[in-house]
């Protein structure tokens, strides 16, 4: 066991774990945050999907000892209350029907829109191929992100720079 | 932003302080149950529940009260013995409700499926959920607005035909000062009335449901009132349950199929940090630790040692057709004949022959089986996604051998349940181990045991013989069908469930299975039909069981017999549209006629939202590398219908398919949420989808070999269609009927999509596929054959 500090949601966390533990299960058990879910611990899904420093990443096969930078997960997503864009559309276009992999695939397209703001068709499709779905909302996750893409870009009006929200 | 379950904070604190009352009135233990019924759990809540809890009385269905509560600001909450598996059924009943008993949508909560507090009507399953038990719950809740209604004539010395409701205020109609709100009518009294009704799906009161005209939600789509929480992290699923003392446990599986336990050694985990049991009875076997990482690989590095069975539990999947051919069936269903097929093939111009095979198919859930089971004060209570909660309770308690009043389910939501939950496995495991131990246990299984040993749909081979005279219509039909359903495992069952199975503790025989007829309404004067059932060699702790998979048996049978409509329409160089028209006559009033009218308005929707053109198939193949082709298909569940078109681009050097277009139009009568049932349409369509191009559960002579997302390979969002179209269709011969019901909707777009997508190769390539699924390899080689 090892004494672990992690930045999650803008708050510091210390915990002390074996340094082996997969970051999921820290974040689950010990710290109650449950937007992160186990789908497969192999890194397939993405159901166990965080940001690191903005990036998408796998916590179920991330030894939380080798994690560095500020980590966010879904309730972190949220800022003052109001919902992320993409969230909001989410609601909008009423993507989920079980919800379990929502999680992964509303971060993996917040990673995207970090990155990508106006992302087409082929990129979402590209950028989103590794989170799996078994309801099969992969139509309207689509869609959603679209509508948030659209949302951002008019949030900003007249800026050629990126939107991060 | 909602609490957790979706439900206004507002509303809920109000629930928790009322319920807490009422239920002590009723002598009922009451301990934050609005909480926990909402599908949440704390662990404060869970701490305080514990001690006094239980035991846990049925809700009785034929009182009121069971139903409906209505609080003093004017608010309501219904309780409802279902469960929604992300479909929306939870708001379409608040919907439905809500009409009846005259609230605003906005005002109202829904509770469900957790044994203690919300009456029996079976959980989920069978896409019944609407067109079955939806009705006691308006009926309960006309009822409701009646004895309110009553009440208010005291109140305001009106009688009762002289007041008018609106959102929950009863009025004097010639005097609109004159008011009061059900809020002061009824809060903190209970109704007191008793309902009638031979069971729970009869029940009724005095009041009538009002005509559907009438009704100002149903038909309209508020948003799911789950899903706020499912996207903003909020939600407390079942997997999310923590209680004090919990432990965690892992199952540690057979490595053959078949295999008998002949050695633990426990000194191989007895060192690791957090270690608290190992747990093993007969063949079955887990490890339980403090903390959940600790019990994950401790599974994986615990010694054990097994005897092979000195026979092979099944066929490699690579033979399995094979066996099923030579397999001598457990059971037949007597043949459905009609006219006499054999004079009229001996006289057809034309006899067509084709055999379809479809694999084994998994849930597959997007994660594995999960529960929490506490057993503090001798009671026990199981956290579960399981659909079918109340078979769960009776399961447990009878599996453990304790009185059922002591066992209750609390429902909450989880992924992908589909059927798997109906049979749900971690539930008893979770139980026993808590039993044993007298503590608090979370149960999971991990990704290769979900693959490998969910329960699954059967594997069928269909053999299909159709008659042509020589001006190309059907005079003879032949179907005969085999499926591999011997195991069929029922709903949470105490000697089927795979923990009994493991232990030896099961019963002497399995359930027969099923191999279903098809259920498209094509008139042939000359049918015979008929269904048998194979087994395995091996029925029990096997992981080739079979389940109910969304609409069990549909998928497969429809994908042959209406691929072979198909065929049919080939061979008479028909469209197939016009072809499939032409074996339909709507009217003669029966069940068959007004289902052929239905399947007419059907197929003709599609038809006009696609913009289909007559032309037979296939078309001539494209010149470029990328072939495209439409096709078409139709179905029923129960009195639901939908016909579906797939437009399809083969890509001519690799064979991979992609399902550019989907077109379905859908009916199922009254639509209480059109935007919640296309969701549900389009999920449907793309679940089969799966099924059509990727899923295969495979397996060596002694494992599962599909195992994760690499060698079970499904759907992804690179697969997703550009377009997806949902027509809703009323075909009612008398559409705007006062008492149009609502019919199921979950299942039936499952049904034809696996064959729209074969038509649609077939037309692009002229290539016939047999086989499900139609995966690259599999296309490529039947276009270079």
């Amino acid at each position: 066991m090892s004494s672990v500090t992690l930045r999650v949601n803008g708050r510091s966390h210390t915990v002390d774990v074996d340094p082996a533990t997969p970051l999921l299960y820290i974040l689950r058990n010990d710290l109650d945050l449950h937007g992160p879910k186990f789908g497969c611990g192999l890194g397939q899904c993405g159901a166990c999907t965080v940001l690191i420093n903005g990036a998408a990443m796998r916590s179920c096969i991330l030894p939380v000892s080798s994690v560095k930078g500020e980590i966010t997960t879904l309730e972190g997503l949220a800022q003052n209350g109001k919902l992320h864009p993409l969230q909001q559309a989410w609601i909008e276009e009423q993507v989920p029907q079980c919800g379990f992999c929502q999680n992964g695939q509303i971060l993996t397209a917040k990673a995207l829109l970090d990155k990508t703001p106006h992302p087409t068709d082929a990129q979402i499709r590209e950028a989103m191929n590794n989170t799996l779905c078994r309801c099969m909302t992969y139509y309207r996750v689509q869609a959603a992100i679209q509508r948030a893409s659209k949302t951002l870009a008019d949030a900003a009006p007249g800026s050629g720079t990126e939107v991060v929200a | 932003m909602s609490a957790p379950g979706g439900i206004p904070k507002a509303i809920e604190q109000a629930l928790a302080t009322h319920r807490r009352g009422f239920l002590k009135s009723a002598g009922m233990l009451a301990v934050s149950f609005a909480a926990q019924s909402a599908g949440w759990v704390n662990e404060a809540a869970a701490q305080s529940a514990a001690p006094a809890a239980g035991p846990y009385p049925d809700p009785d269905f034929r009182q009121l009260d069971s139903w409906i509560v209505i609080h003093e600001n004017n608010t309501a909450t219904f309780y409802v013995g279902k469960t929604d598996l992300g479909q929306g059924t939870g708001t379409g009943f608040r919907q439905l409700m809500c009409d009846e008993l005259d609230i605003a949508f906005e005002q109202t909560a829904c509770i469900m499926g957790s044994t203690d507090i919300t009456v029996d009507q079976g959980g989920s399953g069978g896409s019944t959920a609407m067109e079955r038990d939806a009705w006691p719950m308006r009926r309960a809740a006309a009822e409701a607005r009646r004895v309110l209604v009553d009440l208010a004539a005291t109140r305001l010395g009106a009688p009762a035909d002289q007041l008018a409701v609106s959102n929950a205020v009863v009025s004097v109609k010639s005097d609109a000062t004159k008011r009061v709100t059900y809020g002061e009518l009824i809060a903190g009294k209970k109704f007191n009335v008793t309902l009638t009704g031979a069971n729970v799906n009869a029940v009724t009161g005095e009041a009538k449901v009002k005509p559907v005209q009438q009704h100002k939600y149903t038909g309209q789509s508020p948003q799911r009132d789950d899903i706020p929480a499912k996207v903003d992290g909020s939600l407390k699923w079942a997997v999310d349950v923590k209680l004090p003392g919990m432990v965690h446990a892992r199952n540690v599986k057979p490595p053959f199929v078949g295999a008998k336990l002949t050695g633990i050694d426990e000194a191989s985990v007895k060192s690791l940090p957090g270690f608290v049991k190992v747990m093993s009875k007969g063949n079955y076997v887990a490890v339980v630790f403090e903390r959940e990482e600790q019990a994950v690989r401790a599974a994986k590095q615990l010694k054990t040692t097994w005897e092979k069975p000195a026979s092979r539990p099944f066929p490699p999947s690579e033979n399995l057709f094979e066996y099923m051919r030579a397999a001598t069936p457990t059971s037949a269903t007597n043949p459905v004949v009609v006219g006499n097929p054999e004079a009229a093939f001996a006289g057809a111009a034309k006899v067509v022959e084709a055999e379809y095979e479809i694999p084994y198919q998994g849930h597959t859930s997007f994660a594995g089986a999960h529960a929490t089971a506490d057993p503090s004060n001798g009671q026990m209570t199981i956290y579960s996604n399981d659909m079918k909660s109340y078979s769960m309770r009776t399961c447990v308690a009878q599996f453990l051998g304790m009185p059922r009043d002591k066992v209750r389910v609390v429902w909450m939501q989880g992924p992908q349940a589909y059927g798997r939950t109906a049979a749900e496995d971690a539930g008893c495991e979770a139980a026993w181990i808590a039993k044993e131990l007298g503590r608090p246990v979370r149960m999971q299984w991990m990704r290769d045991e979900e693959s490998a040993w969910d329960t699954k749909g059967p594997a069928f081979v269909v053999k299909l013989r159709g008659g042509l005279d020589a001006e190309g219509r059907v005079v003879a039909y032949d179907y005969s069908a085999r499926s591999c359903d011997y195991n069929h495992v029922g709903y949470n069952e105490p000697d089927t469930v795979l923990i009994a199975q493991l232990m030896g503790a099961r019963r002497a025989r399995p359930a027969a299975g099923s191999s279903s007829l098809p259920s498209e309404m094509y008139e042939i004067p000359n049918r015979r039909m008929k269904g048998e059932v194979v087994s395995l060699p091996l029925v029990w702790e096997t992981p080739l069981r079979t389940g109910n998979l969304r609409d069990p048996n549909g998928p497969q049978t429809t994908f042959a017999s209406e691929s072979f409509i198909d065929e049919l329409a080939a061979a008479a160089k028909a469209d197939p549209l016009e072809f499939r028209m032409r074996l339909l006559t709507a009217g003669k009033g029966d069940d068959a006629g007004f289902k052929r009218a239905r399947s007419i308005a059907a197929l003709k929707a599609a038809a006009e939202a696609y913009g289909w053109t007559a032309r037979s198939s296939p078309k001539a193949r494209d010149r470029g590398n990328i072939l495209t082709g439409r096709g078409i298909a139709c179905s029923f569940r129960g009195q639901t219908v939908a016909a579906q078109i797939a437009e399809v681009e083969v890509n001519r050097e690799t064979g991979h398919v992609w399902a550019k277009r989907l077109v379905c139009a859908h009916d199922c009568g009254l639509v209480v949420n059109p935007v919640s049932l296309r969701r549900t349409v389009e999920c449907a369509m793309l679940h089969s989808l799966s099924r059509a191009l990727y899923e295969e559960v495979q397996f060596d002579g002694e494992k599962v070999t599909s195992v994760d997302w690499v060698s079970h390979p499904t759907l992804r969002h690179a697969d997703t269609p550009a377009a997806i179209e949902v027509v809703l269709v009323n075909g009612d011969p008398n559409p705007g009927r006062p008492d149009l019901p609502p019919y199921g909707a979950g299942e039936t777009a499952c049904k034809p999509l696996l064959a729209a997508i074969a038509n649609a190769i077939y037309d692009a390539t002229g290539v016939r596929l047999r086989r499900v699924p139609f995966r690259d390899a599999r296309v490529l080689a039947a276009m270079k054959g």
